[in-house]
């Protein structure tokens, strides 16, 4: 499956992975494998089988709605890089503003 | 704009999400307090740090199990959780957990009134997710500052059927479902605080076209009257825009309630692409019949099947019922009423007229009255039994509301009690007809009009306290002599 610069680009995007243009070439190669991969996969008849979500057949384990954890803002605060006011200062980003 | 918006319709669906009021939060032990000092209420698991894992909340699988019974829906077991890829500063993980081929509630409805009758709006179903934190973008210096206290927090976004033709009928869905997240207490439903959030999905047609229209998605309406004033602008506009030759582009659009307009939120580079995928940290959840049994066994009469028992019951109007039972704690209070006054028509119109204006003087909630229900079923009881007027009751319910006295007490103190002795009357109205023989004359000559006259001068003699309609019955004998 032959895959454009163009979705590589947004594949990268919307996984901010930073991939050079020089790299292009060999990674689409790479990536074609991986999608041929799946192809293969993909023609195999699963008409009979039940969708999985989990490979494990188990239910998850639930917990009583209690508050079981205590404020440790100062120690969290510590592993970030820049904070004021209690808050964690990162660059401005606004969705939504036109 | 001025195009004859009688050739179109809309065609309007609603998100609807509902932020759940647990203790603790969807995935992590921490508080859901609302208001406490920045990221105090955050812990490992809301910041996302290396080597943590989710794990659920009860409860909000019981309130999800609620809500969907309320909405007559399916309940899928397994359900299951996926992963909504995407990057923002208040989502710590780089993806929300969310639900998507499992959903917990699918395939329900709700019953609205409308203008024409009752209408039945699909739902199409309810799911399980996280909400996110908060962003705040002043005063820091190009920066921003983020606060994940609200990250994790759980909520149930309910998604309805594109059934909604008009901004009443999605006013009129919004506050059923608000009238039910109330009573089933699985959300304090304030959407000022942002804990109901409303998005609405709006196109418009030519009337008897069938396909749909390009649909916008209007974000950020946080009352119920801006939920109609934002979806009336969006119609307005768009057929606006196709009459002058335009097209809809499909789009998000941010609400601006100062200036009533809804405008295209900023449109990234790459669309959105979710990258949804079942997720891996939990496994799928089983329901056992027995607990969802359970579940349903604890829930609360719901709104609808309280306005039909108060219908039969109390045989109240449609319309009375309706608006008794929208609200729990107004249904409450008027079951108690009525239990001491036994006049439902009476009472109803009192908690619905003097009482409700009081409140809303002093914006009051009903559960903060200043007079109980005992003391208004009372008070009702002695206009039921005669021993006071309406009028005059009206003037005692006054007073109780600013001394907290009982009934009782001040139609002794002020010797309000009403006058129903006949001679007592009689003596009243002869002195008045003898003090007013021009009026007797004009009256006796054909002045008919006069009698209100009459009826008001014994009503002043009585102070108010003489029975109406026994004054009516008396005068009149004693005029046409």
């Amino acid at each position: 499956m032959a895959l454009s610069d163009k979705e590589l680009k947004e594949i990268s995007y919307l996984a901010r992975i930073n991939v050079k243009e020089e790299s292009f070439s060999s990674l689409k190669k790479e990536l074609e494998q991986i999608l041929t991969l799946f192809e293969e996969l993909n023609e195999a008849d699963t008409s009979s089988v039940d969708a999985m979500s989990h490979p494990l057949d188990l239910s998850q384990p639930t917990r009583k709605d209690e508050v079981t954890e205590e404020n440790k803002r100062d120690e969290l605060l510590k592993n970030a890089p820049s904070v004021k006011s209690g808050l964690f200062i990162v660059p401005k980003v606004i969705d939504g503003e036109a | 704009m001025n195009e004859n918006l009688n050739n179109w319709e809309a065609v309007i669906g609603l998100e609807i999400h509902v932020q759940l009021s647990t203790k603790s939060k969807l995935f992590s032990g921490a508080s859901t307090n609302f208001g406490a000092l920045p990221n105090t209420q955050a812990c490992n698991i809301d910041l996302a740090m290396p080597g943590v894992l989710p794990v659920l909340n009860e409860e909000v699988l019981k309130m999800a199990i609620k809500l969907g019974t309320a909405l007559n829906a399916d309940i899928n077991s397994p359900t299951s959780f996926a992963r909504k890829n995407y990057f923002y500063p208040d989502s710590p993980k780089g993806y929300q957990i969310s639900q998507m081929d499992k959903p917990i509630v699918e395939g329900g409805y709700l019953d609205i009134e409308t203008e024409s009758g009752t209408k039945r709006i699909g739902v199409t179903r309810a799911h399980l997710e996280e909400d996110a934190g908060k962003s705040l973008h002043d005063d820091f210096e190009g920066q921003s500052g983020i606060d994940l206290n609200r990250a994790g927090t759980p909520l149930l976004e309910i998604v309805s059927e594109p059934e909604i033709s008009t901004p009443a009928e999605a006013v009129a869905y919004l506050k059923s479902i608000h009238s039910i997240i109330r009573y089933l207490a699985i959300s304090d439903g304030n959407m000022a605080e942002g804990s109901m959030r409303c998005d609405a999905n709006v196109s418009v047609r030519k009337k008897g076209d069938l396909e749909l229209g390009t649909r916008t998605e209007t974000k950020n309406v946080n009352s119920f009257r801006f939920v109609e004033k934002a979806i009336q602008y969006e119609i307005e506009r768009q057929v606006h825009e196709i009459e002058s030759g335009n097209t809809i582009t499909q789009e998000t659009r941010l609400y601006d309630s100062q200036n009533n307009t809804t405008r295209p939120m900023r449109s990234k580079e790459y669309a959105n692409d979710y990258r949804y995928f079942p997720e891996p940290d939990l496994l799928p959840i089983t329901l056992e019949k027995d607990f969802i049994e359970s579940v349903i066994n604890d829930m609360p009469e719901m709104p609808n099947e309280k306005k039909e028992r108060f219908v039969s019951k109390f045989s109240l109007s449609n319309y009375d019922a309706d608006l008794l039972a929208a609200d729990k704690d107004i249904a409450n209070y008027f079951e108690e009423v009525v239990k001491i006054s036994d006049s439902p028509k009476l009472s109803t119109n009192w908690i619905m007229g003097e009482l409700s204006a009081l409140l809303n003087n002093e914006n009051l909630n009903i559960k903060d009255s200043k007079v109980s229900s005992d003391k208004l079923g009372q008070l009702i009881l002695r206009i039921e039994d005669a021993t006071i007027s309406g009028k005059i009751a009206k003037d005692i319910f006054e007073k109780m509301w600013i001394s907290g006295k009982e009934v009782d007490e001040i139609i002794q103190d002020e010797g309000l009690e009403q006058v129903t002795d006949d001679k007592q009357i009689e003596a009243m109205i002869d002195e008045v007809i003898k003090s007013n023989p021009e009026q007797l004359e004009q009256y006796r000559s054909g002045k008919d009009r006069l009698f209100g006259f009459f009826v008001g001068q014994v009503m002043q003699a009585s102070k108010g306290k003489a029975n109406p309609k026994q004054v009516n019955d008396i005068l009149k004998s004693k005029l046409e002599k």
